[in-house]
């Protein structure tokens, strides 16, 4: 102990504390704020771009799951379109069935009313000359019946006869 | 002040010149093994304490004489007036300088004040009575602390510099001092002092750091200087821990000093305790920093010894095994006293922070006590 009083150095001491001391001083304004400070700023950089990133990531989230939607919307709506159109399809091919379906009914009626009353007239016409033929055909029997005496009394007789019966 | 140039240029030859140093004391061997012992034993005692010149090595010369190798330092003493002269007047010792009228001699790496022939008296301890004038020299010691300061102002300032510069973003030697920086921020300040205070105490315990740190490495240089295992560089630290400590001190430090017992008991209870409690605690605020001043002081000392005695073996067992193993065993605690330097520094900041946090602590639970 005695040795450590005496090697004490009174010089030595009052350099290392005035050095020291200064040191200290210039080192804090000239190293120490601005390597802690710039060390800091760039830890809040860091946290500041990775919470950036984290809501880009949330936002990334969002916009997909819209898209999603969209896209789920969309799908829906074209099979809702396409079913809507198939209807409408059917719909049509139906309505027009049934249209020509009467029509062809409206042109059958009007081909057979078409049909009768032409069989109609040709019965006519063969009814009038069946009814000249039967009149030629009298008149050409009568004739010859009426050249012949006993024929036309005959003849007469029969007519009666038939006219009894009546 | 030299210029840093020299330094540099001494720093690298240094190493060859740590050798010769030890080589001439081996030509010396012809006057006895005993004295060859007694000369180690001196260069390492000499080697400890300060000096006042930066002196590399000595040449012992035909005549027998020795011839140092180095360069003096100026001299600065306060007896009845400032007198600031070359240490090259004292020859090493060897004559007496002679400044305004007064002679001054160097005797034991301190300067006393003689008589024109140099005269010493001593008292029954062998103990120099002379008058002893106030030195503030620039000695080897002052000089190294100089050169650690003007090194960290450029490391650190140039550092600051390029985070400027770079966007935040440490480049070169930065990437190295980067990570202690933020070691020394979050494992030693805010795990001991807490988020809220620790910013005050930040430029003093990393210039701290690297100071001692530095100041340590330089130790293990064959420049051979000794700074942090001088006491009067480690008092001087301490004292700046004990005045921040005390200085920076929150009213619950206080409290927690002159009242630990809270308001766990009654008052009439504490008096008795508090007659032997509050002296202990008093004498604590004194014990702590005096333990960081003997901690690192010792250390480094220590070190110092045991590497110095180690390289002294071998030119004192001049075997073919003697010597190759106490190499090897200065080699392994030369290593070992490369760990020891970064250590001392760290439990040199970590306890001035623990000191820091019981200062700035704010505790609500005083009960707890």
């Amino acid at each position: 102990m005695d040795q450590l009083i005496e090697d004490f150095s009174l010089g030595l001491f009052f350099w290392q504390s005035l050095l020291f001391i200064c040191l200290v001083l210039l080192l804090r304004k000239f190293a120490w704020k601005p390597i802690l400070n710039s060390v800091s700023e760039r830890e809040e950089g860091i946290k500041n771009a990775l919470a950036a990133a984290e809501d880009a990531k949330k936002e990334m989230q969002n916009v997909t799951a819209d898209s999603e939607k969209l896209l789920k919307e969309a799908r829906a709506e074209r099979e809702a379109m396409l079913k809507e159109a198939r209807e409408i399809k059917d719909k049509l091919i139906a309505d027009s069935k049934e249209q020509a379906k009467a029509e062809g009914d409206k042109m059958i009626k009007q081909a057979q009313a078409a049909i009768e009353s032409e069989k109609k007239a040709a019965v006519a016409d063969i009814k009038s000359q069946v009814a000249n033929l039967s009149v030629e055909i009298a008149e050409k029997v009568i004739k010859e019946q009426l050249s012949n005496k006993d024929k036309q009394l005959k003849l007469v007789e029969d007519m009666l006869g038939d006219i009894k019966l009546n | 002040m030299r210029s840093t140039l020299l330094i540099k240029l001494l720093f690298v030859t240094s190493l060859f010149i740590s050798n010769t140093a030890f080589a001439s004391m081996k030509e010396s061997e012809g006057e006895g093994e005993k004295d060859l012992k007694t000369e180690i034993t001196e260069y390492i005692g000499h080697h400890l304490k300060d000096s006042h010149d930066f002196s590399l090595f000595s040449i012992k010369q035909e005549d027998g004489t020795k011839k140092h190798i180095g360069f003096p330092l100026p001299v600065i003493l306060w007896d009845n007036g400032l007198k600031v002269f070359s240490s090259s007047k004292f020859h090493h010792g060897e004559t007496v300088a002679e400044v305004d009228g007064n002679y001054y001699k160097l005797y034991h790496s301190k300067i006393y004040k003689t008589d024109a022939s140099g005269t010493i008296n001593y008292d029954e301890k062998h103990h120099a009575t002379n008058e002893k004038p106030l030195d503030l020299s620039i000695t080897k010691g002052v000089v190294m602390i100089f050169i650690v300061g003007l090194l960290m102002f450029w490391l650190f300032s140039s550092l600051a510099k390029s985070y400027a510069k770079n966007g935040s973003i440490p480049k070169g030697i930065g990437r190295f001092f980067e990570p202690i920086v933020l070691y020394i921020r979050d494992d030693i300040a805010i795990a001991n002092i807490g988020e809220k205070r620790y910013k005050k105490y930040m430029p003093f315990l990393l210039t701290v750091f690297f100071f001692i740190w530095f100041l340590n490495m330089f130790g293990l240089t064959p420049l051979g200087v000794n700074v942090t295992g001088n006491i009067a560089v480690t008092t001087a630290l301490a004292i700046v821990t004990f005045l921040l400590t005390n200085l920076t001190g929150t009213k619950d430090y206080w409290k927690h000093l002159f009242d630990p017992l809270g308001d766990s008991m009654p008052w009439y209870g504490k008096i008795p305790l508090y007659i032997i409690l509050i002296p202990i605690e008093i004498l604590g605020i004194f014990i702590k920093p005096f333990s960081l001043l003997i901690r690192l002081y010792a250390n480094m000392q220590a070190g110092h010894i045991v590497v110095m005695s180690l390289i002294g073996l071998m030119f004192i067992f001049k075997s073919w095994i003697g010597s190759p193993l106490s190499f090897g065993l200065a080699f392994a605690i030369s290593l070992i006293e490369i760990l020891v330097a970064l250590l001392q520094a760290y439990i040199f900041t970590m306890l001035s922070a623990l000191y820091f946090g019981f200062a700035s602590e704010e505790h609500d639970h005083a009960e707890a006590h």
